[in-house]
């Protein structure tokens, strides 16, 4: 059976309550950590897990704690990033609601290790509910004196805050989250400075994500090494996975890593196969800004080995045949989706979420949507998927922050896979109207 | 109608409390918190006055706030109806049926996307993805997600929605 370290008690029954947590071995790692090492060995032993940042980038997260800039009476601070807000990503959703102690205690580990005294979780602010339940376990943790003053009478403090948002998906890049959190409007810093030396009110900061500080628990309970041991090559530890779509069994999976992606997709202890009988025609693997891929390259790369569900081996043949692990958001389409149409969706999407600081991104976003819009209506043509193409590669490396590219990926990888479905609909207009009718058809009444 | 835009006595408390958080001379972090509580206090939107009010609290200017209150999606900054029903129309509820639920709704309610219905109950709005893209399809209408849709649940919630009367908001308590 596979190797569970954050999920192996979500389905013990009161496990949101800090009782039943407690029972199962909760807030170990806080009384390890604090009474039996100092903050320098905490990030040690992180380094030492070759854990990687779980919110996107992958980023080793031991490197970016030990950049944390130290200066002699400036506060610093750990923010905790609970946004999640790219399409087909709700993990940190679900560990959150279900384990919430497991977050809390996560954190007061890693600003240990930090020296970090004030902490905030800024939670997207459609997640009010789960904010609630947070706010909850956070006065269940302060009632058992793990937050507050004197922690287990360590003379180490922590104050821990939730702040929530208010519906903006550019706030889950680390710069425009600590605009945000600052009472802002959620526009993306130009970098350097990094947050690691001006960050949160312009003191060191480190921007984490839910799950990344969820494993901070076990490597800190099991060491950096155990963990290290899981998982395949450079891709260590486990990964919660966001499987929605045309599946049988759409929710959340923790995965070893380096689990064959054909095995995610049709065993019955994950996704349980495509729904309906359909047949695989592509899949979105770590959230909606990462590379389409068509089945074939999916299941395998293109030098035939088998594809895993691991940060290089998803990232295998570069753009041209591969992806990125990017958020765990594992978006599957069957035989009769319409490519064109889910690109649209994801287009609309970046061009509303577009902050608007940066002409290639804002204009570039808009238009992108428009001409997807003119070809899905029917009235394309053969130079507008020239125009598509062109204008995608024009924005990447040119903007303040990531969001100009993570709308520029997903369109060229759809045209480089699928173009001739591209061309079906500016050649064929008769055929959309097919489209159409089959979704009216079909939706809903297989639900 | 009471013109003057006032915090009861409990809002207050509780603003209070949210201002109390961050550190000296950083209280306009609080800007958001306050403006989920005025909204869900000053019927489901933020007026001007409303705006201006919260300015005050914070002392800072109200362009200040305003600024902040255009940028964000889930501030509404016009009238709206006593439950928006905020339908996720990106990917993974697209592939499984998102069109539908709206078409569905705009049908029933008699109202386009954006609209609310004439007796001030239902608003009608798109939105995108809401992280609940493994219950898809979905629609969230004040605190509550509503997973799984089918058009039998959407009539369902409807008559719902529209016996218990009242507004619906993201701060309400529903755990
Ligand atoms: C447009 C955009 C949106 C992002 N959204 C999120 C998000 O919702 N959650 C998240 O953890 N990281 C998000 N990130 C990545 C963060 O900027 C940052 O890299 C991350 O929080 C760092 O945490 P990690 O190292 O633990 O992954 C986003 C980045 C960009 C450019
Ligand atoms: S790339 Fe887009 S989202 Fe990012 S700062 Fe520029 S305009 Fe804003
Ligand atoms: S796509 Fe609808 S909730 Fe994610």
């Amino acid at each position: 059976m596979a190797k569970k370290l954050l999920l192996k008690n979500d389905h013990v029954h009161g496990i949101q309550s800090y009782e039943i947590y407690r029972q199962h071995n909760g807030y170990c790692s806080v009384e390890k950590a604090l009474k039996s090492m100092t903050a320098d060995a905490v990030v040690e032993e992180v380094k030492k897990s070759g854990l990687r940042g779980r919110g996107g980038a992958g980023f080793p997260t031991g490197m970016k704690w030990s950049f944390l800039a130290k200066p002699n009476g400036v506060p610093r601070y750990l923010v905790c990033n609970a946004d999640e807000s790219e399409p087909g990503t709700f993990k940190d959703r679900y560990l959150m609601e279900r384990i919430p102690h497991l977050l809390i205690e996560g954190m007061i580990t890693a600003s240990y290790a930090l020296g970090a005294n004030t902490s905030y979780i800024y939670i997207r602010g459609e997640y009010f509910y789960v904010a609630r339940i947070l706010e909850r376990a956070i006065a269940e943790a302060y009632a058992n004196g793990w937050l507050g003053k004197n922690i287990l009478g360590t003379g180490y403090d922590l104050d821990l805050y939730v702040q929530v948002g208010a519906g903006a998906y550019i706030c889950g890049e680390e710069t425009a989250l600590l605009e945000s959190l600052e009472g802002k409007r959620g526009n993306p810093r130009i970098k350097p400075p990094f947050p690691a030396v001006a960050g949160l009110y312009g003191c060191p900061t480190v921007v984490n994500n839910v799950e990344t500080i969820a494993a901070v628990v076990p490597i800190v309970n099991d060491g950096g090494d155990a963990y290290a041991q899981i998982g395949i090559g450079k891709s260590t530890g486990t990964k919660l996975i966001s499987a929605s779509g045309h599946i049988n069994k759409p929710g959340v999976y923790e995965i070893e890593l380096g689990l064959p992606v054909e095995e995610f997709i049709y065993s019955e202890n994950y996704c349980g196969g495509i729904r309906n009988n359909k047949k695989l025609k592509a899949v979105v693997a770590g959230g909606s800004s990462v590379p389409i891929l068509p089945e074939n390259l999916i299941l395998k790369t293109a030098n035939g080995d088998p594809r895993l569900m691991s940060y290089e081996s998803l990232a295998d043949g570069g753009f041209a045949t591969g992806t990125m692990l990017g958020s765990g958001g594992f978006i599957v389409m069957d035989e009769d989706t319409s490519i064109v149409k889910n690109l649209y969706t994801f287009s609309r999407f970046y061009h509303h979420e577009s902050c608007g600081q940066c002409s290639p991104c804002r204009e570039g976003t808009g238009w992108m949507e428009k001409i997807l819009h003119k070809i899905l209506d029917g009235h394309g043509t053969l130079k507008d998927i020239d125009l598509l193409w062109d204008i995608q590669s024009k924005i990447e490396g040119k903007t303040i922050c990531p969001l100009g590219e993570a709308a520029a990926w997903p369109v060229a990888a759809a045209i480089r896979h699928f173009r001739s479905e591209f061309e079906d609909y500016v050649k064929n207009p008769n055929a959309i109207k097919d489209v159409k009718h089959y979704y009216r058809l079909n939706n809903l009444q297989t639900a | 109608m009471n013109t003057e835009v006032k915090f009861s006595e409990e809002s207050l408390q509780l603003v209070q409390n949210m201002i109390k958080r961050y550190p000296a001379g950083k209280q306009k972090s609080a800007l958001i918190p306050i403006l989920h509580v005025a909204q869900a206090e000053f019927d489901g939107w933020l007026s001007p006055q409303t705006m201006e009010y919260v300015a005050s609290l914070l002392n800072i200017l109200p362009v200040e706030v305003y600024e902040v209150a255009s940028f964000y999606s889930m501030f509404n900054l016009k009238p709206v109806g006593k439950c928006v029903l905020e339908v996720c129309r990106t990917s993974s509820c697209w592939l499984t049926g998102a069109e539908d639920i709206v078409r569905h709704i705009e049908k029933k309610l008699n109202i386009k996307n954006g609209q609310t219905t004439s007796d001030g109950m239902f608003t009608l709005k798109t939105v995108e993805c809401l992280g609940s893209c493994g219950t898809a399809p979905m629609l969230q209408c004040g605190a509550k997600y509503h997973e799984n849709l089918t058009l039998e649940k959407i009539d369902q919630l409807l008559d719902q929605l529209q016996l218990e009367g009242n507004r619906k908001s993201y701060t309400d308590q529903i755990i």
